[in-house]
């Protein structure tokens, strides 16, 4: 886990590298592991964050924020799991707009994305990573990104 | 750009044939050089007229109408409810009824023709209709609601097509034909017979070799047909469907030449007497003949559009074949049908009991095809005209019984006859325009718009040219939902995780996931959140209540045919009032609470489910509602109880899983109050029991539902539903509605309600035991849904906000008030919080 931890620490280094709390994620259990069923999503308040936690078929967890893009309301944990070819996917259950569970990136749609989280199983319980008060980063119609605080 | 303009065109008659031209010299007059003005004496726009019967069994006037959008503009205008009066042609212009004055520099009349009444003393009697245009059919309407029998006179194309309507309308119906057998123009002795008894086997009265002599006024409106040969017969009204003659009186008057039995005589450029002035249609004669058919007419309009503009197209004899597919009997006649030319020879395949008759003619050397007749199976129709005038491939019997082998089809054959389209054009359509499905053939070429019948060509086409449609559900499936329906139902798979192992690939989508669900569901599979099916369900499925827009949900409790006790409206009301619900009056005759949190939900349903309510299944595409009017228990035009039947079928179909949301609706008279025809299935009382319609939708596209059977007692009208619904769900393709299903059955099978009507009526596929003892076990299985949440813990435990703060409400849902009710507060409109896709995400 550790060495996970640091691989983390040192991209959100390489993307903000001058964010002071860079430092201060945390690891935050959500809830047991055997409350998320293979194929389902919940969400979890986290530090007044909403977070969309997701399992797939095959035991692996994902964590999105919870906020549809494309709709502003926050029901992406309540979306399909599937695949794309080979990426494991959720379906905004708005409009249908697809989402990359590892990335966040929008299929359908790759400018327009939403924050990707970590999340991992530990003694039983499911874990969240929140940046603590990093500013998300935005990405221009270019696919950059650039550093812009979002109030 | 129209006023760049310096041609003024003319055009009067706005009927098929007028619209085509005008849309002819738009699509030539790329430079807009001609300014149009087209005048119509019909109080509406074109509409297809060879369509003009499914107007009484539900397609709506907008239906019919062939004006495209967009095709009358600033350069191009439509007067309608305008007749012309007189054409003043030294002063190039014309007059209307209502004095309105128009210069021409070319005119074209398409003033079509009119309905011939012979002259029988009694004629003009009231309850005498004919049977031409959309007002014609209201007021055949109206008398048929009272008239019990009646006659229709003329026992041709049109005299058929008008006792088919007579009896949609309910109206006993009897043909009286002047000729020795029906269709006289058309079929010859032996497709006569083949017919005659067909339509009598329909419950029709058929006289042949008939002639009325006279129409005389009973009491009471009624009306006493008395006949030269035969006794006389008492009827509620007379429809005269005798042929036509051409609307010429304009051009008399303007002293045009016209021929000796009517019609304006044009030259084979469509131009009449006077070189400014053309005539298209019925109105026209065109090598000493006119044309009761709109292929011709349509052939016309081209011509006469490419003359318009400078071209210089030619008019030759055109192809009279006719297909006719009406009280289920198929007729058709293409080219020389009796056999006229000298020596020809006559190949007859006649089987009385299956009630089929075939004839082909040929030259009498055997070598080439000069036409043929049709009567009971007309499926070789469209593949057999196009080999007229053609060298015989096959040996002639063969022809009749297999058709010719589409292969041999050259370019230059004609498959829609309608549409003047060639096989070519098909094949390039197919090929260079990428057209894969008959829907897009339709779109690119025209061909198979207007009748239909070449239909079965097309598919024939493009089966041939190696075009397969995709049916494949998704990524995930290449099977499509009827295929994957069979295969669960067959295998007695029960799991996704099975079916997409053993038939799929992948771990499904929002697309295979909710149908594989809705599979499942109609199979009676348990409750939709069991176990591994609850990963499958759409978020409105998954909470049992509609998802809105700001992520709350409402909830629609089941009102059996919108009947509501005061004890129960007050219950909604307090559980709107103490939930702080938006409440609103729905168009199925429902109340809709709207604002509750997931969290909400198991204690809203409580408190409905304890005062005796369950779920409305308003969030699944299952079945709705069943709308009703009060019927005959209060309203004084009732003529059964319409309410009572439609709670009994809502109640007995509700929580059936479908392709679709399906909504269903019982009115107690033909005035239809419950709006019946908007529905996937109507119920409309009749006198004497209950008349079924089918396929009928709002939305986007609507459609009226069509007449599938009439005067049903209670026990045999719920059989054709349970059947007609159990085949839609397993046959239909995902989100497909009842009527684009009905649709598509028309497509494969040419008469889609006839084919339904083979199916569920007369079990032509033996299947309909298994439709009916699957119905029965839907509902002898129903539990309601929201009570069984309310009965499982760990079920309950879904319905929180938050997985880890239960007692937290979702902090983004905000509300603002509006005439004294809750609604959703604006979203602000925020950047979109994102992170960049190199932001690497931790796995276990």
């Amino acid at each position: 886990m550790t060495t996970d931890l640091e691989a983390l620490h040192s991209v959100l280094h390489n993307v903000a590298p001058n964010a002071p709390s860079a430092g201060h994620n945390q690891w935050h259990a959500v809830c047991e592991d055997e409350r998320l069923a293979p194929e389902r999503g919940v969400a979890a308040l986290v530090d007044g964050q909403q977070i969309a936690v997701f399992r797939t078929y095959g035991g692996d967890v994902y964590a999105l924020s919870n906020r549809d893009p494309f709709s502003g309301a926050y029901v992406l944990s309540r979306g399909i799991i599937g695949t794309r070819g080979d990426i494991p996917t959720v379906a905004s259950p708005m409009h249908k707009e697809v989402f990359d569970l590892r990335t966040g990136e929008c299929l359908d749609n790759p400018v327009i994305g939403v924050q990707a989280f970590g999340a991992r199983v530990r003694e039983g319980r499911i874990e969240v990573l929140v940046p603590g008060t990093t500013p998300p980063r935005q990405v221009d119609a270019t696919g950059r990104g650039s550093d812009v605080a979002v109030s | 750009m129209s006023q760049d303009a310096t041609h003024r065109l003319v055009v009067v008659g706005n009927g098929m044939v007028g619209q085509r031209l005008v849309e002819a010299v738009r699509e030539r007059d790329v430079d807009r050089r001609w300014r149009i003005t087209v005048l119509g004496e019909e109080p509406r726009p074109a509409y297809d007229r060879v369509a003009l019967t499914s107007y009484l069994t539900g397609t709506s006037e907008e239906e019919l109408c062939v004006v495209p959008d967009g095709c009358y503009d600033d350069g191009c205008v439509l007067h309608v409810g305008e007749a012309v009066a007189s054409i003043d042609r030294h002063a190039k212009t014309v007059t209307t009824a209502a004095g309105r004055v128009v210069g021409y520099d070319a005119l074209v009349l398409a003033t079509g023709s009119s309905p011939f009444v012979p002259p029988v003393p009694g004629a003009d009697l009231d309850g005498c209709f004919v049977y031409r245009t959309i007002d014609d059919l209201d007021a055949i309407r109206e008398r048929a609601g009272v008239a019990g029998t009646g006659v229709v006179i003329g026992g041709g194309l049109l005299g058929l097509e008008a006792a088919n309507a007579l009896r949609s309308l309910g109206v006993d119906t009897h043909v009286v034909e002047f000729a020795p057998r029906l269709m006289p123009a058309q079929v010859d002795q032996g497709g006569g017979e083949m017919l005659r008894r067909k339509v009598e086997d329909l419950g029709l009265s058929v006289h042949t070799g008939t002639a009325t002599e006279r129409i005389e006024q009973l009491d009471g409106g009624r009306l006493r047909l008395v006949f030269a040969d035969a006794d006389p017969i008492e009827v509620g009204m007379v429809v005269f469907s005798a042929g036509i003659r051409p609307r010429d009186q304009l051009a008399r008057d303007a002293g045009l030449d016209v021929g000796e039995r009517g019609g304006i005589v044009v030259d084979d450029g469509c131009r009449t007497s006077d070189p400014a002035i053309w005539a298209v249609g019925e109105c026209a004669l065109a090598g000493g003949k006119i044309y009761g058919l709109v292929a011709p007419g349509y052939e016309m309009a081209e011509v006469a559009a490419d003359r318009v503009v400078g071209g210089a197209a030619v008019f030759t004899e055109c192809d009279t074949s006719a297909k006719l597919k009406l009280l289920g009997v198929d007729v058709a006649s293409f080219g020389d049908a009796h056999g006229a030319a000298a020596g020809a020879l006559e190949v007859v395949y006649a089987d009385p009991v299956g009630g089929v008759y075939k004839k082909l003619v040929v030259t009498d050397d055997a070598s080439t095809v000069l036409g043929g007749v049709l009567v009971g199976d007309a499926s070789l129709y469209a593949a057999l005209r196009t080999m007229v005038g053609r060298p015989l491939q096959d040996a002639p019997e063969q022809l009749l019984m297999a058709g010719p082998a589409a292969s041999g089809l050259d370019d230059t054959a004609q498959v829609c006859s309608c549409q003047n389209v060639s096989a070519g054009a098909i094949r390039s359509a197919i090929g260079d325009e990428g057209c894969c499905d008959v829907a897009s053939v339709k779109a690119c070429t025209k061909a198979g718009t207007v009748c239909g019948s070449c239909v079965p060509l097309i598919k024939t086409l493009l089966a041939q040219s190696g075009v397969e449609a995709s049916t494949a559900l998704c990524e995930h499936f290449d099977l499509s939902r009827a295929e994957l329906f069979d295969v669960i139902r067959a295998t007695g798979i029960r799991t996704f995780s099975e079916i997409i192992t053993r038939h799929g690939r992948g771990r499904g989508c929002d697309i295979c996931k909710p149908a594989v669900a809705s599979i499942l569901a109609s199979l009676g599979s348990g409750h939709i959140l069991d176990g591994e099916q609850a990963a499958l369900q759409d978020t409105n499925d998954r909470f049992l209540a509609n998802i809105q827009r700001n992520g709350t949900y409402s909830v629609v409790p089941r009102v059996p045919g919108g009947e509501l006790t005061p004890e129960k409206l007050i219950v909604i009301g307090e559980v709107a009032r103490d939930f702080g619900l938006y409440t609103k009056i729905t168009g199925g005759q429902r109340i809709d609470m709207f604002g509750a949190r997931v969290d909400q939900l198991p204690a809203i349903w409580r408190r409905l489910v304890d005062a005796g309510f369950e779920s409305g299944h308003a969030y699944g595409k299952a079945l709705r509602t069943v709308k009703s009017c009060v019927g005959s228990t209060w309203c004084r035009f009732g003529v059964q109880d319409s309410t009572s039947l439609a709670i009994m079928l809502e109640l007995r179909y509700r929580g059936l899983r479908s392709p679709h949301k399906i909504k269903a609706g019982v009115s107690g008279c033909a005035r239809e109050c419950a709006e019946a025809r908007g529905k996937d299935f109507g119920v409309i009382a009749s006198e004497t029991g209950w008349n079924l319609y089918l396929g009928g939708n709002g939305g986007f596209t609507p459609r009226h539902a069509e007449l599938f059977a009439s005067d049903l007692g209670s026990d045999e009208l719920v059989r054709l539903i349970d059947r007609f619904l159990m085949f839609y769900i397993r046959t239909a393709d995902r989100l497909q509605r009842t009527s684009a299903w009905l649709e598509a059955l028309n497509d494969e099978h040419g008469d889609g309600l006839g084919y339904l009507r083979r199916v569920i009526v007369d079990d032509e596929l033996g299947i309909c035991g298994d439709l009916d003892a699957a119905m029965y076990a839907h509902v002898d299985t129903y539990a309601d849904e929201w009570a069984a949440v309310l009965e499982d813990e760990e079920k309950l435990s879904r319905f929180v906000s938050f997985v880890n703060a239960p007692d937290v409400p979702d902090p983004s849902i905000q509300f603002v008030t509006e005439r004294d009710q809750i609604r959703p507060a604006d979203q602000p409109a925020d950047p979109v919080p994102i992170a960049g896709p190199t932001l690497e995400v931790m796995r276990r």
